[in-house]
């Protein structure tokens, strides 16, 4: 199953990846990441269909996306 | 299991200062890309402008040269005019381009410099405070006009694609947005293009690319998303102005 993973000391928490997720796998975490920020996560299990998007749209290269 | 997205080696693997929801983030990795597409980071140099992208010269792996507010495309032209085999690119905010820097523009245009430029136009001065900028919307408030942009007090936005579309020496115009991934792929498509317009010689290119400035727009990023489609797409239409394959052409 594909699958994102969220390098949490680069995101922002600008939430456009949750945007972008034409399944609406990604929400934006509910603690703190060491930057201050609440960073996205793979909400649901096997959801993401590894397209890519979130990546695209990501401004701070914080979305690996892994197939 | 295997990695897709590759970070490209064009950019220095470090973190960006960009505020959140900021477009210049997007496009630096997509001239990276392209950059490493092309396999021209060697022989690159970039041009960075004053502005929030001041620092893009810590982040792309090219070589760079950060101008006077506004100068970009006549540094470029420098650049390209003394060392014909690198491949120069000119990266411009609207405050910087379509402001200080429009003689500059204009001029490298009409002259058909073999350089490409990149136009991020957020409609508003980013990196000063929120200022007025030459694009940005009537009604659209903005620290130097706190009610709104009064047409009669302030004049009218400037379309630059639009105005250079005139100029017979501008080769490739384009106007893309990366409010959506879909709209970032085109970009990456249109930045490509005017790349590679400089390396078959073929003249001016200039991709404009509306961007979201959440911070100084006082909205969520979420929301500098819908106002890109929803304020700023109807006033900037997408779309390419001129091409090389339709020569004096508008569309």
């Amino acid at each position: 199953m594909p699958e994102i993973r969220v390098d949490e000391t680069r995101c922002k928490g600008c939430e456009l990846c949750t945007k972008a997720c034409p399944k609406s796998c990604i929400e934006m975490s509910d603690t703190f990441s060491v930057t201050g920020y609440y960073p996205a996560k793979l909400a649901k299990t096997d959801c993401c269909i590894g397209c890519g998007l979130c990546a695209q749209i990501c401004p701070d290269l914080a979305i690996a996306v892994w197939k | 299991m295997e990695l897709v997205n590759k970070k490209p080696s064009s950019l220095v693997d470090i973190k960006m200062h960009y505020c959140p929801g900021c477009g210049h983030g997007i496009v630096h990795r997509l001239i990276a890309e392209v950059m490493d597409e092309l396999g021209i980071r060697e022989r690159t140099v970039g041009v960075a402008p004053v502005g929030c992208a001041v620092f893009s010269d810590d982040y792309f792996n090219c070589d760079m040269i950060q101008g006077p507010h506004g100068r970009g495309p006549a540094i470029a032209t420098g650049i390209k005019r003394s060392q014909p085999g690198c491949i120069v690119f000119s990266y411009q905010g609207d405050g910087d381009l379509a402001s200080i820097g429009m003689a500059e523009t204009v001029h490298s245009a009409a002259r058909s410099e073999n350089i490409s430029i990149i136009f991020i136009n957020n409609a508003i001065y980013g990196m000063t405070g929120g200022q007025m900028a030459p694009t940005t919307l009537i009604g659209q408030p903005a620290t130097t006009c706190p009610k709104g942009r009064d047409p009669k007090v302030n004049g009218y936005p400037i379309k630059v694609c639009e105005l250079l579309s005139q100029l017979d020496g501008a080769r490739f115009l384009e106007r893309t947005s990366v409010s959506t991934a879909q709209g970032v792929i085109k970009t990456k498509k249109a930045i490509k293009k005017a790349f590679q317009n400089q390396i078959e010689g073929k003249g001016f290119s200039l991709v404009e690319i509306l961007s979201m400035c959440p911070t100084n727009w006082g909205v969520t990023p979420l929301q500098g998303l819908k106002f890109v489609d929803e304020k700023m797409m109807p006033l900037y239409p997408l779309g390419v102005f001129r091409s090389p394959e339709q020569e004096g052409g508008q569309k």
